[in-house]
């Protein structure tokens, strides 16, 4: 779905150019019939929107590989740390947790203890904690670090840095979510979601008379005539 | 305004600058990175609910400028 959005979006921006060739910039012609001026809404709206909405939609594609993503990550690199715990049994008696916190703390100084996966879950390993630290500025607090702890002694395997691709899935989340910036960042969202929806159903609109039209005519000539 | 990218283009141009400055601006910090966020991706809102919403004056016909 991601995919077609940027197709859509990107066929729009291939018909924003003949459709506006003759207008001033942000032009609407509201003295024009509801086509025309629907269509002149549209266009504004979606070059107003438009690096904005591929962003979102480019993330939101990105975001749907975050579970295979961190399988990727879990069969390639995790499983080579932890290949010596291979075959062992499982963990019964768990090693105390403030330890594993403290070991984790001691490790990486500098940073702040995000959360901690148990053992066998699916963010940890069989055989160890993973202690998912970050840092502490706005963009080093989206890049985690994991630290195996062994699960029975408490002692530190490995504090990992996390590969690009998980990083490149981090950086992007809030870019598509919006959630980052504060408040005046998720209004401003909120109003471009809005025009995303208007966007939306002038599109619909445009599209459906267009249908209707029997599309006898090329756009090219569409457009002459609506410009 | 020069029109390095032509007359049709300038304005998408602009616009999509601001908002690419916007969007990462925020991602690399708090305080004044927020701030140069919300006035970029503000004034592109801005620009976007000033032509959407504006209604012609009285009926004259307002064609292009050029």
């Amino acid at each position: 779905m991601g995919l077609l959005l940027l197709v859509a979006v990107v066929s729009g921006v291939v018909l924003y150019a003949p459709f506006t060739r003759k207008l001033a910039f942000g032009t609407v012609r509201y003295e024009r019939s509801r086509r025309v001026r629907w269509l002149d809404l549209h266009n504004l709206l979606g070059i107003v929107t438009l690096v904005w909405l591929l962003v979102v939609g480019a993330t939101g594609v990105i975001n749907t590989w975050a579970d295979l993503l961190l399988k990727v990550w879990q069969k390639t690199e995790l499983a080579e740390l932890t290949a010596p715990y291979a075959g062992l049994p499982l963990v019964t008696a768990l090693g105390s947790m403030q330890q594993v916190i403290d070991k984790a703390r001691q490790t990486e100084p500098g940073m702040e203890v995000r959360y901690v996966a148990f053992p066998g879950t699916k963010f940890a390993t069989p055989h160890h904690y993973i202690v998912f630290m970050q840092g502490t500025t706005p963009l080093t607090s989206r890049l985690q670090k994991p630290i195996l702890v062994d699960a029975q002694t408490g002692n530190v395997t490995a504090s990992v840095d996390l590969p690009w691709y998980i990083v490149a899935l981090r950086v992007s989340q809030p870019l598509h979510f919006g959630d980052y910036g504060g408040q005046a960042l998720k209004l401003l969202w909120a109003l471009l979601d809005i025009a995303t929806i208007v966007l939306l159903i002038t599109g619909l609109y445009l599209w459906i008379k267009l249908g209707k039209e029997k599309a006898s005519k090329p756009a090219e000539v569409r457009a002459e005539e609506a410009a | 305004m020069m029109h390095v990218f032509g007359p049709i283009w300038t304005a998408p141009v602009v616009l999509g600058v601001l908002t690419l400055v916007g969007l990462v601006s925020a991602l690399l910090g708090d305080g004044v990175w927020d701030a140069v966020s919300a006035l970029t991706l503000g004034a592109v809102v801005a620009v976007g609910g000033w032509y959407g919403l504006r209604r012609p004056a009285p009926p004259q016909v307002r064609r292009t400028k050029r």
